[in-house]
């Protein structure tokens, strides 16, 4: 048994709430004092059904909207999988969650109402799908029920949406046609739609390989801690605290800390507490390092079969995620893994119309919710690599001096120079 | 060597782990919430796989409410005794006596809105800028909000609409004078995934956990165990029972459920089998209002 994370995408009325609402009601994660609770607020009673959506709309304010205003996050099993779903909502003002939402995603749905096919807001969560990498994708036509289950329909909405896709490059796409309120397709598959050969979401959802999404050759750990108990038993002991975010650290291993490059060899690997022949991503290790070398929180200890980028001026597409506008020379603080630096904005390249895929070259700010090809120079170099690689090493936050809120999501995109087969002359 | 796939239960312990490191990374004067309950003895274990073979980089913080059951108290002391760790008491009682609070009247007085005050003292005393706690998601709607690095202002409060953008697994603990940080390193976890773990790790509980018989009162179709706490009337249906804890917090909000379940294995099929969740169970304080928790929240509840 795994685990599967996943995020609901789809304009206000799409049905996400009822979805997710509907996959923990059919799996039995729905307990009956929750469902009392949920029927007991349920305005419409003479509709007789309960209202699904209640269930992740869980704030007050919400309740009284009728919107949702944050990410709610859900769980629920089967004998094949633990789901935790990160429930963001489809207001246009809210990007900057579904960004949160999608940054711990394995897979989006991507909910599209049958009776309006492919919107503008359906183009600008797949923009954001696309932005963070998630390398799977369900497009979940939903409402079927509404068109009359009519298979039509749902070809026209696969052709629309497959050149979505295609612009946007995402991987890995399934269509399915559902009704998030009746059930079909969700669990089981629908008698309704017997055209449609694929299986049913629950079963879409187990079955997705993510484990081969984990990077197990470019070992990368980021030093959260160091271990020394300087006990009269322990007096030496030196344990580097963090979690491998890629690869596989075995005894033995030749390693590189950066950002300062200083070379060394792993000679014990702990995990729990225990030494062990190998730990990998992403499990939570102590390492130790055969020489007496200055590593502290922020280091990374990369292999050195798989050589991470330092530098400290890159490029970033940058999701900007505060009220207060990013304007260019402004000061803040990088937060890569465990490793916090100052840094300045230098210029805008361009900013990206979500809703045309056009760029606006040099704009002088960017306000919420705005998407903007960047340049960051860090006050010390950091590790990195490019996010379209190794998402856990190539994503960053920034985070304003002042306010010390997280105001921006940064995704490196700098690729590693190629190193010049000889000096040049 | 093996497949390199790690089983869901090893992924949730890493991530916790993770998170405990980053606030012994982050912080300066954290703190580990215990309650004496099986998610903050969940807590310890990790902690203990966080950081072993140092020590915590955190004192044990215990919010006594004085309605606590005995057998958590001496769980507790025996826990901290045996790990060799600090543990901090202070007690909701004083805290009554010193600021000169009200204490809740009617069949039931509960100390959840009281505790508050306290825990913002001692959090206060010691400037304490992070406390662990053992809150999951799963529990409540309003809980399913909150993020890992929840920020408090010196009023503990939560504000639902001010919260910081949580991406990857990158933390922002950066704070302002005053401010403080509450943090939840197992809130992906459901209770079910609690029982597994403790079952696996072979985590050791207090024994309220496990099938025993006890003197009870049926209150609004629950169960609550007789104490000094409560007054009891002649019309007051009183039995002696075979029952369980679900979850362990004060005496007097706290309800058993009727249960033989008396290993991990009965307990995780019992469970598994049910119907009612953990806090629509056990919880008296919640079914006040829909809204109860949230509001709780907003006013410094952990
Ligand atoms: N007929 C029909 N109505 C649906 C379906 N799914 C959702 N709805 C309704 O659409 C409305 C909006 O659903 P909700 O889940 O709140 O949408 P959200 O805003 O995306 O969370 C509600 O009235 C639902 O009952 C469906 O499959 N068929
Ligand atoms: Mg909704």
């Amino acid at each position: 048994m795994d685990i599967l994370r996943f995020l609901t995408a789809g304009s206000v009325d799409d049905g996400k709430s009822t979805l997710i609402g509907r996959l923990l009601y059919d799996s039995k994660s729905i307990m009956v004092d929750q469902l009392e609770a949920i029927e007991r607020s349920t305005k419409n009673k003479e509709e007789g059904r309960v209202d699904l959506a209640l269930l992740t709309d869980g704030l007050r304010a919400e309740r009284e909207q009728g919107i949702t205003i944050d990410v709610a996050y859900k769980y629920f099993s089967t004998p094949k999988r633990k789901f935790i779903i990160a429930d963001t909502p489809g207001h246009i003002q809210y990007t900057r969650n579904m960004v949160t939402g999608a940054s711990n995603s394995d897979l989006a749905i991507i909910l599209i109402d049958a009776r309006h096919g492919v919107v503008e807001q359906t183009r600008r969560h797949s923009i954001i799908v696309s932005l963070l990498n998630l390398p799977h994708v369900v497009v979940a036509i939903n409402k079927m029920d509404l068109v009359d289950f009519s298979q039509d329909k749902y070809n026209d909405i696969v052709i629309d949406y497959s050149q979505v896709a295609a612009s946007l490059g995402l991987k890995n796409v399934t269509y399915i046609p559902i009704s998030a309120l009746n059930g079909d397709n969700i669990v089981e598959k629908s008698t309704a739609m017997p055209w449609y050969e694929g299986g049913s979401l629950l079963n879409v959802l187990e079955t997705v390989e993510v484990h081969e999404d984990i990077n197990l050759t470019e070992g990368r750990f980021p030093v959260q801690y160091v271990i020394r108990p300087q006990t009269e038993e322990l007096p030496d002991y030196r344990g580097y605290a963090g979690k491998i975010i890629s690869g596989i650290y075995r005894k033995g291993d030749k390693v590189v800390v950066q950002p300062a490059g200083i070379e060394s060899t792993i000679s014990a690997v702990e995990v729990g507490g225990q030494e062990v022949e190998e730990a990998f991503a992403p499990q939570s290790a102590v390492l130790h390092l055969a020489d007496d070398i200055d590593v502290s929180r922020g280091d990374v200890i990369v292999k050195q079969d798989a050589p991470v980028q330092v530098a400290q001026e890159f490029e970033v597409v940058l999701c900007w995620m505060s009220n207060t506008p990013l304007v260019p020379r402004n000061k803040y603080m990088l937060q890569i893994n465990s490793r916090n630096v100052r840094c300045v904005v230098k210029e805008l390249e361009y900013k990206l119309n979500v809703n045309t895929l056009e760029k606006e070259l040099s704009p002088v700010s960017a306000g919420l919710n705005d998407v903007v090809k960047a340049t960051i120079k860090t006050a010390s170099p950091i590790a990195f690599d490019t996010y379209k690689n190794l998402r856990a090493n190539g994503g960053a936050i920034l985070i304003d001096e002042t306010s010390l809120v997280t105001v921006g999501a940064c995704m490196i995109t700098t690729e590693p120079q190629e190193k010049p087969f000889w000096p040049e002359i | 060597m093996g497949s390199y796939k790690l089983d869901y239960l090893d992924q949730l312990e890493s991530e916790a782990i993770h998170i405990f490191r980053e606030v012994a990374g982050q912080f300066e004067r954290p703190a580990l919430l215990f309650s004496g309950g099986k998610d903050s003895i969940v807590l310890v274990h990790l902690a203990l796989k966080a950081f072993r073979p140092g020590k915590f980089p955190f004192p044990l913080v215990h919010i006594d409410t004085g309605h606590n059951f005995q057998e958590a108290l001496d769980f507790r002391d025996a826990l901290a005794e045996k790990i060799g760790e600090k543990l901090i008491v202070r007690n909701v009682e004083d805290t009554i006596k010193t600021r000169g609070l009200t204490e809740q009247k009617g069949k039931l007085p509960s100390r959840n809105g009281l505790q508050t005050y306290t825990l913002l003292d001692t959090i206060e005393e010691f400037e304490f800028d992070a406390c662990i706690g053992g809150a999951r998601r799963d529990e409540e709607k309003a809980r399913a909000k909150e993020r890992i690095f929840s920020v408090r202002d010196e009023f503990g409060s939560w504000d639902p609409k001010r919260q910081r953008p949580e991406l990857w697994n990158i933390y922002n603990g950066k704070i302002n004078k005053g401010e403080n940080v509450r943090v939840f390193p197992i809130s992906n976890w459901t209770e079910l995934d609690i029982w597994n773990y403790i079952r696996r790790e072979k985590i050791e509980l207090p024994s309220i956990y496990f099938a025993h018989e006890r003197e009870v009162l049926e209150f609004d179709g629950r169960l609550v165990a007789t104490n000094e706490f409560i007054t009891l009337h002649d019309d007051d249906v009183v039995s002696r029972k075979v029952v369980r804890y679900r979850t362990v917090g004060d005496m007097t909000c706290t309800a058993a459920v009727e249960s033989n379940a008396s290993t991990l294995d009965d307990i995780i099929n019992e469970i598994i089998a049910t119907n009612t969740s953990e806090r629509g169970q056990t919880r008296i304080d919640d079914r006040v209002s829909e809204a109860a928790m949230e509001d709780r929240k907003k006013n410094g509840y952990f």
